[in-house]
């Protein structure tokens, strides 16, 4: 009898080469352990508060609210955790993980550079190698975090196949893993890949909600009626939503790269433009051709310029639970902007599309609404990037 | 008999990969024809997927260079309709799930009854997921290859039981790609298989010379080359045919 593990719904899994499957399952039985270890999750609490900075503030927006007009907007607010990112919940979970198993080294991918930039952070800290695999055109959007990464210790291999994209990144990771099981532990970044990364991502990303769910309550004596994050692989968002799926009255949005839209070919819009398939170790939903050929997937984020979705949130979408919706370059650049005007808060790109569809969302519902948006990380690393979209070149 | 078995009746099996379309499939179905005239004893027809990730550069490379000439799944299947007009020997495909399952298992499954392809490697199918195609691939007939890694230890018992065809085994770790040295211990993975099932072996990943091809052959009961011969595609591209046959002619007589 054939187990197919970590499903959610129909899709994920473990669709990995049989060179990885006693690694996966290594890190299950590790995870299944830990997870339920309190001297593991001490050790992580005071990791995430004394040295994350944890817990994320939850911040009204009132300037923000007022503007719009409409429905009461909260940023949480992961981009003041230390390193700019939600990432770092994560890494910091599966690094000490990692370290548990008596790995000694981990590798990563990245898109933005803020995972590579987190997973170097927490090698740094916890004494480990790390080596970070970028696409070769990443390195150049976001060259000021492949410098971090160095600075912080960690090799940074950029990726030439393919689109040299964060697709490729994952790719070479995986063969990078294949070739070096014993000591090495593949940091993955987000709520996607061969089960039990989606789950393992998921609750270690599922802090946010947790802290939201609780600073809403206080604050407002009731929950949200609409939750908001970005989604690429989906790591932020999911623990933006977990702790609220059970609250059938909390919307729950997504907003996905739609790059010059999606009735273009330039767009990264999984959901809305992709359809099922097999890739990357899961099964969800994927930008192909129909040969099944994974597409070249565009946007002006680096962080979600990926062809494909966690497997969580595409059984979300099927079951109706959530939402996902397109934004575009331009739509999240004035995001990005205006965000920064009105609350002097500059958001990452990544971060921005969420900001875009609350923008449009919050005008339209009552005053006595109120909307959470997921400020996944901050906006510094953009700005040269954003600054050349306007047409102004400046020298960091 | 599984028509696969056939390729191991006579001997030791030398099994030489090809990607389908890289230059182009006029020079695939002439490389086919040679190797088979040469002494392959069965061939493995990669179908090119946009992000092959276990294969090394040499094989990434093939990959993109058929697909950027517009190579398709369905071309694909009438170049092997073609080549069945006179190419008897087993053929399989490799690819990568996502080919099939996009595709639509049932069509593509069947497809392959229909036009002649006895087998399917997908190294992205490990024991756990195979009832994704498994079930079509016995209803037409066509053998669902089981990979075995040096790193599978508990597992072999429980894939070999139920493999078929024939088994794949990985000889290293890592990527495809040509390797100066196989530390993997074979003879050791092929006895555990052997305590488990008496269908054939073949061993592949980092196979180039004849001397790493006649070791390898003394443990399994073939031997699978990919790299090697797909540098030599890229390097002579439509050229390639007459030298790779002859390759193939040496590789075989190595393990015979």
């Amino acid at each position: 009898m054939n187990e197919s593990k970590g499903r959610f719904g129909i899709h994920g899994g473990q669709y990995i080469p049989e060179t990885l499957m006693n690694a996966v399952i290594e890190l299950e039985k590790a995870y299944e352990h830990y997870k339920n270890d309190p001297d593991f999750q001490r050790e992580l609490s005071d990791l995430l508060n004394s040295y994350a900075g944890r817990p994320s503030l939850l911040y009204y927006a009132q300037k923000l609210t007022r503007t719009l007009g409409g429905a009461k907007i909260y940023l949480k607010r992961e981009d003041l955790n230390h390193t700019g990112s939600h990432k770092i919940n994560n890494v910091l979970g599966q690094a000490l993980l990692a370290k548990k198993m008596g790995k000694t080294r981990l590798i990563a991918e990245t898109g933005a550079g803020q995972h590579g930039v987190a997973t170097a952070t927490a090698a740094a800290l916890l004494g480990m190698e790390c080596v970070v695999f970028m696409g070769e055109e990443d390195t150049k959007r976001q060259a000021l975090n492949v410098y971090r990464m160095k600075l912080l210790g960690s090799k940074v291999v950029p990726v030439t196949s393919g689109t040299a994209t964060l697709k490729d990144a994952v790719s070479e990771a995986m063969r990078e893993w294949t070739s070096r099981i014993d000591d090495t532990h593949y940091c993955l970044g987000s709520v996607m890949g061969p089960h039990p990364f989606p789950t393992i991502v998921r609750d270690f990303q599922a802090v946010i909600s947790k802290e939201a769910r609780e600073q809403i309550l206080e604050y407002e004596g009731r929950l949200p009626d609409a939750v908001i994050a970005c989604v690429g692989g989906g790591s932020n968002a999911i623990g933006s939503f977990y702790n609220f799926i059970g609250d059938e009255s909390v919307r729950l949005i997504g907003c996905e790269a739609a790059g010059r839209g999606i009735d273009t070919f330039e767009t990264a819009a999984t959901v809305n433009t992709g359809r099922l398939g097999i890739f990357h170790g899961m099964k969800s939903y994927f930008c192909q051709d129909e040969y099944g050929q994974i597409a070249p997937v565009y946007s002006i984020s680096a962080g979600l310029d990926y062809p494909g979705i966690g497997p969580e949130h595409a059984h979300l979408h099927d079951i109706g639970r959530a939402e996902y919706v397109p934004v575009t370059d331009d739509e999240a650049v004035e995001a990005f902007e205006f965000l920064s005007r009105t609350e002097g808060i500059i958001p990452a790109i990544e971060s921005a599309h969420a900001v875009a569809y609350a923008m449009k969302l919050a005008p339209e519902m009552d005053k006595d609404k109120i909307i959470i948006v997921t400020i996944s990380g901050r906006g510094d690393k953009d700005c040269a990037a954003i600054a050349r979209y306007r047409g102004e070149d400046i020298y960091e | 008999m599984s028509k696969i078995k056939e390729a191991f009746a006579g001997g030791k099996a030398f099994i030489p990969f090809v990607t389908c379309g890289d230059p182009d499939l006029e020079t695939t179905a002439r490389l086919v024809r040679e190797m088979a005239a040469r002494g392959a004893d069965l061939i493995e027809l990669g179908i090119p997927f946009s992000d092959p990730t276990a294969e090394g550069p040499v094989i990434q490379g093939a990959n993109i260079r058929a697909l950027s000439g517009g190579v398709t799944t369905d071309k694909i299947f009438a170049l092997v309709e073609e080549l069945r007009r006179d190419v008897s020997i087993p053929l399989v495909f490799m690819t990568y799930a996502n080919v099939v399952y996009s595709y639509g298992a049932e069509r593509f499954i069947s497809t392959c009854q229909r036009i002649g392809i006895d087998g399917l490697i997908l190294p992205d199918l490990p024991f756990e997921e195979k009832d994704e195609f498994l079930p079509v691939c016995r209803k037409y007939g066509v053998d669902l290859i089981s990979l075995i890694a040096p790193t599978s230890a508990d597992r072999i018992a429980m894939i070999a039981k139920e493999a078929e065809g024939f088994i794949y085994i990985v000889s290293s770790l890592g990527v495809t790609g040509v390797r100066s040295e196989i530390t993997t211990d074979i003879s050791k993975l092929v006895s555990v298989i052997r305590e488990n099932t008496d269908i054939p072996c073949a061993v592949g990943f980092g196979i180039s010379t004849p001397e790493q091809a006649a070791r390898m052959s003394q443990h399994a009961d073939g031997v699978i080359v990919g790299s090697a011969i797909v540098r030599q595609i890229a390097e002579l591209g439509k050229d390639s045919p007459a030298p790779v046959g002859e390759y193939v002619a040496k590789m075989k007589s190595a393990i015979s």
